[in-house]
C-alpha cells in the first residue's frame, strides 16, 4: 500500500517534469527537465518489473541525450524567442554568437 | 534478529536521513555554492551509507556494491568540482562574499602568468 | 525489517519532492543542475533499496550504470556554461 503511493508520486512527478520541459521557453532548462523524466521513468519501469529496459533507459536517456541536446544548443540559439526575432530579420544565424 | 541485521537497518536509516537533509538544504540555503555544497557532500555521505547498509542485510551481493559504493565516491565530488567550476567563472551570486581571498584567480594567475 | 524500509523510501521521497521544488524555483542554470545531481544520487539509491525489497539481485546492474554515468550530463551542462565544449 505505502509502496503504491510512493510510485504514484514518482509518476505525478514525472508528468509535471514534462509539462515543465514543454512549457519552458529556455531550452538549456528543458533539457535538465528531460534527464529528470528519464531518472524517474527508469525508476518506474523497476518497479514494473522490466530491468532490462530500466538499463537501457538508463544509459540512453541520462548520457546520450543530454549530449546531444547541448550540442545541438551550442550550435544555435539557447532561447526560442531568439530563434523567431532572428528569422523575422532575415538574419543568417553564426555558431558563434549563440 | 542477528547482529549483521541491527547494523544494516541503522545504517539504512542514517543513510536516508542524511539524503533528506541533503535535499532539505538544497531548498533552504540562499545562493549556488551553499546549494552545492549541501546537495553534494551531504547526500555523498548518505547514498554510500545506505548502499553499504544493503550490503549488511544481503552479504551475498558484497561485491557489486562495493563497485557501486566506488564509483559514487568517483563520479561525485567530480561534477560537483566542475559545476562550482562553471559558476565562479560567470560570477554568480555569492551571499558570503569576501573580496580579498579569491585562490582559483591566483591559481588561474600562476597557470598563466600573462592575463 | 520492511518498516525501516519503507520509513526510508517516504524520507527519501520526500527529499525528492524538495529537490522538485527547487529546480522549478531555481533562478539560475546552476541551481537546477544541483537539483538534477541530487535527484540522480537519491534515485540510485532507491534503486537499491527497491532491489533490497524485491529480492532481485539483477536490480543492482541498473543502479551502477546511473553511478557510473550520472555524472556525464551534469558535466557536459557545466562545460557548456563555461562556454568551453
Amino acid at each position: 500500500m505505502i509502496y503504491l503511493i510512493l510510485t504514484f508520486i514518482l509518476i505525478l512527478l514525472m508528468i509535471g517534469a514534462a509539462v515543465y520541459a514543454i512549457w519552458q521557453k529556455d531550452l538549456l532548462y528543458a533539457v535538465i527537465a528531460s534527464g529528470i523524466i528519464s531518472l524517474l521513468l527508469s525508476i518506474i519501469f523497476l518497479i514494473l518489473q522490466a530491468p532490462d529496459v530500466a538499463l537501457t533507459e538508463a544509459a540512453i536517456g541520462v548520457a546520450l541525450t543530454t549530449i546531444i541536446f547541448i550540442i545541438a544548443i551550442r550550435n544555435t540559439v539557447r532561447f526560442e524567442d531568439e530563434h523567431d526575432k532572428k528569422i523575422k530579420e532575415n538574419k543568417i544565424i553564426k555558431p558563434e554568437e549563440q | 534478529m542477528s547482529i549483521l541485521e541491527i547494523i544494516g537497518g541503522i545504517l539504512i536509516i542514517t543513510g536516508s536521513l542524511f539524503l533528506f537533509l541533503g535535499a532539505l538544504g538544497i531548498y533552504r540555503m540562499p545562493d549556488v555554492y551553499n546549494r552545492l555544497q549541501a546537495g553534494t557532500k551531504a547526500t555523498t555521505l548518505g547514498a554510500m551509507s545506505l548502499i553499504l547498509g544493503v550490503g549488511f542485510l544481503m552479504p551475498g551481493w558484497i561485491l557489486k556494491i562495493l563497485i557501486i559504493i566506488i564509483f559514487i565516491a568517483y563520479s561525485n565530488p567530480i561534477s560537483s568540482h566542475a559545476l562550482a567550476r562553471a559558476m565562479h567563472l560567470r560570477k554568480r551570486f555569492m551571499f558570503f562574499k569576501n573580496e580579498e581571498i579569491d585562490a582559483y584567480k591566483e591559481i588561474d594567475k600562476n597557470n598563466n602568468p600573462e592575463k | 525489517m520492511n518498516y525501516i524500509i519503507y520509513f526510508s523510501l517516504t524520507i527519501m521521497i520526500l527529499g525528492l519532492i524538495l529537490a522538485a521544488i527547487r529546480f522549478v524555483k531555481g533562478p539560475t542554470a546552476g541551481d537546477r543542475t544541483v537539483a538534477l545531481d541530487t535527484m540522480t544520487i537519491i534515485g540510485v539509491s532507491g534503486i537499491v533499496l527497491s532491489s533490497y525489497l524485491f529480492n532481485r539481485y539483477i536490480y543492482l546492474d541498473v543502479a551502477l550504470v546511473y553511478g557510473v554515468l550520472g555524472f556525464i550530463g551534469v558535466i557536459v551542462i557545466a562545460r557548456y556554461l563555461e562556454k568551453a565544449l
